[in-house]
């Protein structure tokens, strides 16, 4: 019976999550959304499907993917998204934007309750002031606003972005736009003619040209205010432009750009509630796309697949429950847990590989291209060291290592998604996937060792102190395993660091700059040759080899987050500093863990019982040095 | 003794200080950044030998901490006398030593940039041909003699010269300059605004009318220093001119006559002079559609070089600068909407240390410690059969 649990406990999850992957249910006489929102259109720099930007907007305004209204419905992105473009008065009314400052509430005389969403129709009143205050607060640097300032800055930076959107692909308000471009359409080649002649000085119709006038100006507007370019250019050139763009383009051409004419009948037939004309005029888009722009439209279609599979989440849930398993094998039914927690976690990595790929293929990069894909990366390649580690030693003290970090990693990822587009362009200097491919994945992979080290020893003080269970094998194999990894990590580390070197002598004239980034990069490198050293030369045994490891950890967060919160030098690309307290607190954490570390023996509960509690030695071969 | 000293600086100990040594030193330097600048918290900690406390503005200063040079010069006595004395040659320490001599090779080349790398720039607006890069951190007192129409002779003195406040006598000027004052960062106003009872400290030229504020130096990123000082021309053949002031700030070069010929005096950014020219043909910075996102800047120039026959045209951007006649150009920034480029100019003879180094450490790593995991896995293979 024994042998089967593994294998049910696999089952059951890979069907949790196959559960969780169905395509929601479509009701016949819905407008259907989901093919809405595979149309491909350009914001910030790439071309992605509708659905992508609906997320990113509202996790930028709303802090979440999805809306909860007042009455307990649940709004999805794009289902959002559909009313923004379409429906303003609608969407006016939900409670989109997330104020909790109270001094914010306070400048429009409201008090803090236990609100914190608020509609635009509220905010409508107060807009001037909110964009004066906004403005106050942006000439700033970021690390001299006060609480009060980030929270102005960022509901106005939420306002403007969400009446951008409100104007992207039509004049909010408009009512029957199909016919009014049909009308345009109809007067351009006339009032063109009016204003020739005007022009030479002839008799010309004044009437004519009042009407395309009057619609120009209107379309100068949204040509201003768009978020999204959403129509193709029709020469094929790679270019996109705004419908309002497009439409002051039509004047010259006497044509209006079918997208546009789209966009504009699935607008009008979304307002009338007319579900067949919806679906109509958005299977001829999608037609149109599929056509003109068949590598555009397939990769949006996969984005638009990654964006409901939500990779990074379902394996998050994952790694948790493997780590639990791994935990409660040392303490029983070994054997049997340690399996599940091992095939649990080969799923895990699996659908986690299978998110990385995705990102890779959809941003035609390397894998790590920002902060966010940096902990993905960590993660993963943290995972899959541990998991050799496993394989090997079979004690589910890697599957452990491998469930913690990769839901940490995930989480921390999480956590850095909440500025919108993860899978940005880049800025000119790293546009090299050469080195991208090869320094930033070294020194991340130098990173994903450091922090296994690091986990590895948590594993062996916590087992140590707190538990009976840490054995003179299971503390040598321990020690085995993080000085292998430290050696792992000093490789990679050290290549990373010193290609960076030469990436910066390519790019900006010298190998060595003493930029921060430049400076938490050599500095793990000096702790592992210091940690190395140190064991080589018997300074420190296990015990210490542990400790040190912990340090590392330190060394690594700082390097990873720390300098980036400095705000100098030419790496400041990730800047944050909402995550400083966590930062500090993980830092805190792993000195108390050392100091732990550091009782007398006799303390430990492995080691209580034992006469002589002398550190032991790594064993002589590990240790040819 | 001698004994003694071998052995200290033989040591693992050694190494361990100094490399515990050198992360305390990164990591303050880092910290220190924030406040400093990037520059100067480099040639405060990293660019030279002891770390002073307090920097600057205090009578007394101590040495707190070994800087950069400092703990770099003794880890590279420590690495190579540990090798030169300890060295046995064995197929098992192959990855080691292959590791330490990249080492080597590594902080070496690091030393050797550090004091012979010469960084400058090249602005160029659309159409600009320039023979020279300057140093925007150094100054020099330019004596131009335009006697020949088309060649100009130029004596430039460097501002570490006019600092000493000596009197510079050199043999391709009929007159001496004799350095009145010297101010290494200053503000100039006219008198008028200045008030009432200060004076100029030239009584030639526009420097007459013009008085003279020291300020402290600078250590905004930013910003630069504004050096002036005011001069004396005394003929060889005795008397003197009168006294000019000279300043960055103040423009265009002053014009006197000595010795029957026109004379042109400024003080201007250090300039390097090359035997071929650059003309900057175009600018581009493109950003991504819909976006403030910079996607690649890139400038046109032609090269001309009379002495080795060259002319031709060149694009340097992102990553791909132009190496010519062991100076390399890179594309570093642009001014004006785009109207002018900014090249970074650096003469670097020993940029190949760290591409040979890395590769030889990174072969002695995997060797080293691929010796350890075979070990491992024959010891674990022979355990468990």
């Amino acid at each position: 019976m024994k042998r089967f649990v593994p294998w049910i406990v696999l089952v059951v999850m890979a069907g949790w999550i196959g559960a969780n992957w169905m395509p929601p249910k479509v009701d016949k006489d819905d407008v259907d959304l989901a093919k809405f929102g595979k149309l491909p259109v350009l914001v910030g720099g790439r071309a992605k499907p509708l659905d992508t930007v609906a997320r990113n907007s509202l996790l930028i305004i709303h802090g979440k993917q999805e809306l909860r209204l007042e009455n307990g419905r649940t709004l999805s992105a794009i289902e959002w998204l559909v009313d923004v473009l379409f429906n303003a008065p609608v969407a006016d009314q939900y409670p989109v934007f997330v104020v909790q400052n109270d001094e914010v509430l306070g400048l429009f005389g409201w008090e803090q309750s236990q609100r914190k969403y608020f509609s635009f129709a509220e905010f409508a009143p107060f807009l001037k002031q909110i964009e004066e205050q906004g403005d106050q607060a942006d000439k700033l640097e970021a690390v001299q606003r006060s609480a009060y300032q980030s929270a102005i800055l960022n509901l106005r930076n939420g306002l403007v972005l969400y009446q951008r959107l409100k104007n992207s692909v039509q004049l909010e308000g408009s009512q029957n736009f199909a016919a009014e471009l049909k009308t345009y359409q109809a007067n351009v080649p006339g009032a063109a003619n009016a204003a020739a002649q005007a022009q030479r000085g002839e008799n010309f119709d004044r009437a004519k040209l009042n009407d395309v006038a009057e619609l120009i100006q209107k379309y100068e507007k949204i040509s201003e205010m768009a978020y999204i370019l959403a129509v193709p250019s029709a020469d094929r050139s790679g270019d996109w432009h705004s419908v309002g763009d497009s439409l002051l383009h039509s004047v010259s051409t006497g044509k209006i750009h079918p997208i546009v004419f789209e966009y504009a009948q699935i607008g009008d037939a979304y307002r009338a509630r007319d579900q067949a004309a919806f679906n109509q005029h958005v299977d001829l888009a999608a037609n149109f796309f599929a056509k003109e722009q068949p590598n555009a439209t397939k990769r949006t279609s996969f984005e638009f697949l990654f964006n409901r599979l939500q990779p990074f989440s379902q394996s998050m849930a994952l790694y948790v429950l493997a780590f639990l398993l791994a935990c409660a094998s040392w303490l029983g039914w070994s054997r049997t847990l340690n399996r599940s927690a091992f095939y649990l976690l080969l799923l895990a990595l699996a659908i986690h590989s299978f998110g990385l790929f995705s990102r890779m293929y959809l941003q035609e990069r390397p894998p790590v291209t920002n902060l966010y894909s940096s902990a993905i990366f960590i993660g993963w390649g943290a995972v899959i060291v541990s998991l050799i580690l496993e394989r090997i030693f079979r004690d589910g003290i890697g599957a452990a290592c491998a469930g913690a970090i990769g839901f940490v990693t995930l989480i921390i990822a999480h956590h850095l998604a909440g500025s919108g587009d993860t899978l940005e362009m880049l800025q000119a200097v790293l546009d090299t996937n050469i080195w991208l491919a090869t320094h930033v994945v070294c020194i991340t992979t130098g990173y994903s060792a450091m922090f296994l080290a690091g986990m590895l020893a948590i594993i062996y003080i916590v087992r140590g102190v707190f538990t009976r269970s840490l054995t003179k094998p299971t503390a040598d194999s321990l020690a085995r395993m993080t000085y292998g990894v430290v050696c792992f990590a000093t490789l990679f580390s050290f290549v990373g660091t010193v290609l960076g070197g030469i990436w910066a002598d390519q790019s900006w004239g010298r190998f060595w700059g003493w930029d921060p980034k430049e400076n938490g990069a050599v500095l793990i490198v000096l702790w592992c040759a210091i940690t190395l050293h140190a064991r080589w030369g018997g300074f420190i045994r296990q015990r210490g080899l542990m400790m040190m490891a912990i340090f590392g950890n330190i060394v690594t967060s700082f390097s990873w987050f720390g300098v980036n919160m400095l705000g100098v030098g030419l790496h400041s690309y990730g800047f944050m500093q909402k995550a400083f307290p966590w930062l500090l607190g993980f830092m805190i954490s792993q000195l108390a863990l050392i100091t732990i570390a550091s009782m007398p023996l006799e303390n430990w509960r492995s080691f209580a019982g034992e006469r002589d509690p002398k550190d032991r030695q790594l064993p002589d071969e590990a240790v040819a040095a | 003794m001698l004994r003694k000293i071998v052995d200290l600086f033989t040591s693992l100990k050694l190494t361990i200080v100094c490399l515990a040594a050198g992360m305390a030193l990164i990591f303050a330097g880092t910290l220190a950044q924030v406040h400093l600048g990037i520059h100067e918290a480099q040639q405060r900690y990293f660019q030279s030998m002891l770390v002073w406390w307090p920097a600057e503005g205090q009578s007394f200063k101590i040495p707190i901490f070994p800087g950069g040079h400092l703990i770099g010069a003794v880890l590279l006595v420590n690495l190579i006398a540990t090798h030169t004395k300890r060295f046995r040659w064995a197929w098992k320490k192959l990855g080691i030593h292959l590791t330490h001599a990249g080492l080597i090779i590594m902080l070496a080349g690091g030393l050797f940039t550090d004091l012979f790398a010469v960084e400058s720039h090249m602005r160029l607006e659309r159409g600009d041909t320039k023979n020279y890069s300057e140093d925007q951190r150094h100054m020099e007192l330019a004596v131009i003699d335009t006697a020949d129409n088309d060649l100009d002779q130029v004596t430039a003195i460097p501002e570490s010269v006019l600092r000493t406040g000596r009197t510079i006598d050199h043999w391709s000027l009929p007159f001496r300059i004799a350095v009145r004052n010297y101010y290494p960062n200053s503000r100039l106003q006219t008198l008028s605004q200045a008030g009432t009872g200060v004076r100029p400290i030239a009584n030639q030229g526009p420097g007459a009318m013009i008085a003279v504020e020291a300020v402290p130096r600078t250590t905004a990123q930013d910003e630069r220093d504004v050096p002036a000082a005011a001069i004396e021309i005394l003929p060889k053949d005795g008397g003197s001119l009168g006294t000019w002031l000279v300043s960055d700030a103040l423009g265009a070069p002053q014009t006197f006559s000595c010795c029957g010929r026109q004379w042109k005096i400024a003080m201007r950014t250090a300039r390097y002079y090359k035997p071929y020219s650059v003309t900057l043909q175009k600018f581009t910075h493109e950003k991504y559609a819909g976006t403030e996102i910079p996607k690649n800047f890139a400038s046109k120039v032609t090269l001309i070089d009379p002495e080795r026959n060259v002319s031709r045209d060149v694009l340097i951007y992102m990553n791909h600068p132009l190496r010519y006649r062991g100076e390399t150009f890179y594309q570093a920034g642009f001014q004006q909407d785009d109207r002018a480029t900014i090249l970074q100019v650096v003469h670097n003879p020993s940029f190949l240390a760290p591409y040979v180094a890395c590769i030889i450490v990174a072969a002695g790593l995997l060797v080293q410690f691929g010796i350890h995991l075979v070990g491992f896995a024959r010891k674990r293979r022979t355990a468990t059969a």
